[in-house]
């Protein structure tokens, strides 16, 4: 028993990480139309931004600082590229995303090289305890942050001018353009906090209990689309639902990772996919989803 | 106020949408085009709005010219701020969205917060029942309250000059009845209105001016109660049997020329 509430507190929190860049996600397909795989190397900028400026100008600015760098690179990505091929296919627009983010993730491991980086996060690596139910002080702060931002994020989507238009242009883009929102803002300012979002979840997943920025935190990133693709593509809600699910069952997969042994080591990794694939086969367009992904 | 001039519109470079029109909406008239299905009636529309783009369209000869500022460079959101509004064919409201958002949504290009709360008390004094249903989603008005609230989303850009799409598409008589009597008061109010429309009866009772649109040529053009009188309009429109004897000149000056639809 204790085991598993231990399991599901640290499901729970690293699935609101999921779930920050699920958010993400799901914004820059609602405003856009792009699925966009360039979370991967947005989350590896923002760890490895933050790691190596700590040194220079120390913890808190660096974190602000990595956060804006992420947040300007997932923006230049939508002025530069997505936004100049607005009506193109999405399949198209997917497989660009696929080429940004093997240029930047190719730059990053390049820099990174066979250092081992670290964000001295503050706090360190020690655990909290309630009883025997342990849980790391960084993925403690890490929910709370990150269910902060994500309540943020769902006042502003639900009472923002900002939310508003958004979800106008993702109903009906053409009226929405009638009604004088600017589109192209909007798909803008969306990348931008996909961004922030994925910098600050970036910030929790490379501390404790993870060792170090390394680009295997990369694949940190491609566990999240399964959270949000099993949500619903298009539903914010649904991003929040499926990051917890996916967080959960891979800490429940490492926790009894003895008992499934029959299916092979590491099997907690790709949990998510699992989980994934079996949300698809009955509910085709996720569990909150309006599109269908087959017309993605 | 809105001036177009031997406009030529093509789709993807094939399609010859609208070909030749010239068209005038002085300034707080309402001005009618009336045409049947494929005549270039949206296509006009978009080519002042600046949606035309999003459909591959193209302006390929002519101007479009809205107190003297030129529109065919302009993207929708400018032409929002010139104070030009369309609302499209078929309402297109945030089903989504409740009532309230859909309206805050149409303010969204109006920069003048004391403007927009006037604009927002308007919309509620024309259309008390989006007021009384404000927290209902879009989609669960009826088709005549859903097209109230097109228009109602429309006026909160406060527009100079309104755009409607054929507003009585789809709707029972006795709608298209209040939906005449909202435009005449929205443009007693100081709202110029270009007003698209297959319903020749609606149309032609509120307009001052009107115009005949057939396969991208305007065929008729004048004064819409002299223009209601003419045998084409009363046989194609509005469904009377004109004598063929009976001939109108109309007060452009343009020759009657056959209705073909
Ligand atoms: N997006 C488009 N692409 C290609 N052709 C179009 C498009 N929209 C309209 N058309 C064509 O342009 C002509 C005029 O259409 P439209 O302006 O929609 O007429 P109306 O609104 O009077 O019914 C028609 O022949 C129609 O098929
Ligand atoms: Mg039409």
């Amino acid at each position: 028993m204790t085991q598993f509430l231990s399991l599901l507190l640290n499901g729970i929190s690293l699935g609101a990480l999921y779930a920050l860049i699920a958010l993400g996600f799901v914004i820059i397909f609602k405003s856009s139309e792009v699925v966009s795989f360039t979370h991967g190397s947005l989350l590896l900028l923002g760890a490895y931004s933050i790691a190596r400026l700590s040194d220079a100008i120390g913890f808190l600015p660096a974190v602000v600082v990595g956060i804006l760098i992420t947040a300007l690179a997932a923006f230049v990505i939508e002025r530069l590229i997505i936004n100049r091929l607005r009506g193109a296919a999405v399949i198209s627009l997917a497989i660009v995303t696929i080429g940004v983010d093997i240029i930047i993730l190719t730059e990053l491991i390049r820099r990174i090289g066979s250092d081992i980086l670290n964000v001295p996060h503050p706090w360190g690596g020690e655990s909290f305890r309630i009883g025997s139910v342990g849980l790391s002080q960084n993925r403690l702060i890490a929910f709370i942050v990150a269910a902060l931002l994500i309540a943020l994020f769902f006042v502003a989507f639900k009472y923002s001018n900002w939310g508003i238009a958004m979800r106008a242009s993702a109903e009906d883009g053409e009226t929405a353009a009638l009604m004088g929102i600017r589109q192209g803002r909007v798909s803008a300012l969306a990348w931008v906090v996909a961004g922030v979002l994925a910098a600050v979840a970036a910030l929790f997943l490379v501390g404790s209990p993870t060792p170090g920025v390394s680009p295997t935190a990369y694949a940190v990133a491609l566990r999240a689309f399964p959270a949000a693709i099993l949500g619903g593509l298009d539903s914010t809600g649904g991003a929040l639902v499926g990051g917890l699910l996916i967080g959960i069952a891979e800490a429940m997969a490492a926790g009894y990772q003895d008992q499934l042994l029959f299916l092979g080591r590491g099997f907690s990794a790709v949990v998510p996919f699992i989980v994934m694939i079996a949300v698809l086969m009955f509910r085709p367009s996720g569990l909150f989803g309006t599109k269908e992904l087959t017309r993605v | 106020m809105l001036s177009i001039e031997s406009l030529h519109v093509t789709y993807g470079g094939a399609v010859q949408a609208v070909r030749g029109v010239s068209m005038e909406v002085p300034d707080g008239k309402v001005v009618a085009v009336l045409g049947s299905n494929g005549a270039g009636k949206t296509t006009l529309l978009r080519t002042v709005s600046g949606t035309l783009r999003l459909h591959r369209g193209r302006v390929e000869q002519g101007t479009v010219r809205f107190d003297g500022t030129d529109l065919v460079t302009k993207d929708p959101a400018q032409a929002v701020r010139l104070g030009l509004v369309q609302v499209p064919e078929g309402r297109r409201i945030f089903g989504r969205l409740t009532v309230e958002e859909n309206l805050r949504a149409g303010g969204m290009g109006n920069r003048d917060k004391s403007a927009k709360a006037q604009a927002q008390q308007r919309v509620y004094d024309l259309f008390p029942v989006l007021k009384e249903r404000s927290s209902q989603r879009g989609a669960l008005l009826s088709g005549g309250e859903q097209q109230m609230l097109a228009i109602g989303r429309a006026l909160m850009a406060s527009p100079k000059l309104l755009l409607l799409d054929e507003p009585s598409l789809g709707l029972a008589p006795r709608i298209i009845g209040q939906i005449g009597e909202v435009i005449a008061e929205i443009n007693r109010q100081g709202t110029s209105v270009l007003l698209v429309e297959q319903n020749a009866t609606m149309a032609l009772g509120v307009a001052d001016l009107a115009y005949v649109l057939d396969v991208g040529e305007v065929s008729l053009s004048g004064n819409a109660r002299q223009l209601s009188e003419t045998d084409e309009v009363q046989r194609l429109y509005l469904g009377h049997d004109g004598g063929d004897e009976r001939r109108v000149r109309v007060p452009s000056g343009k020759k009657l020329s056959r209705w073909t639809a």
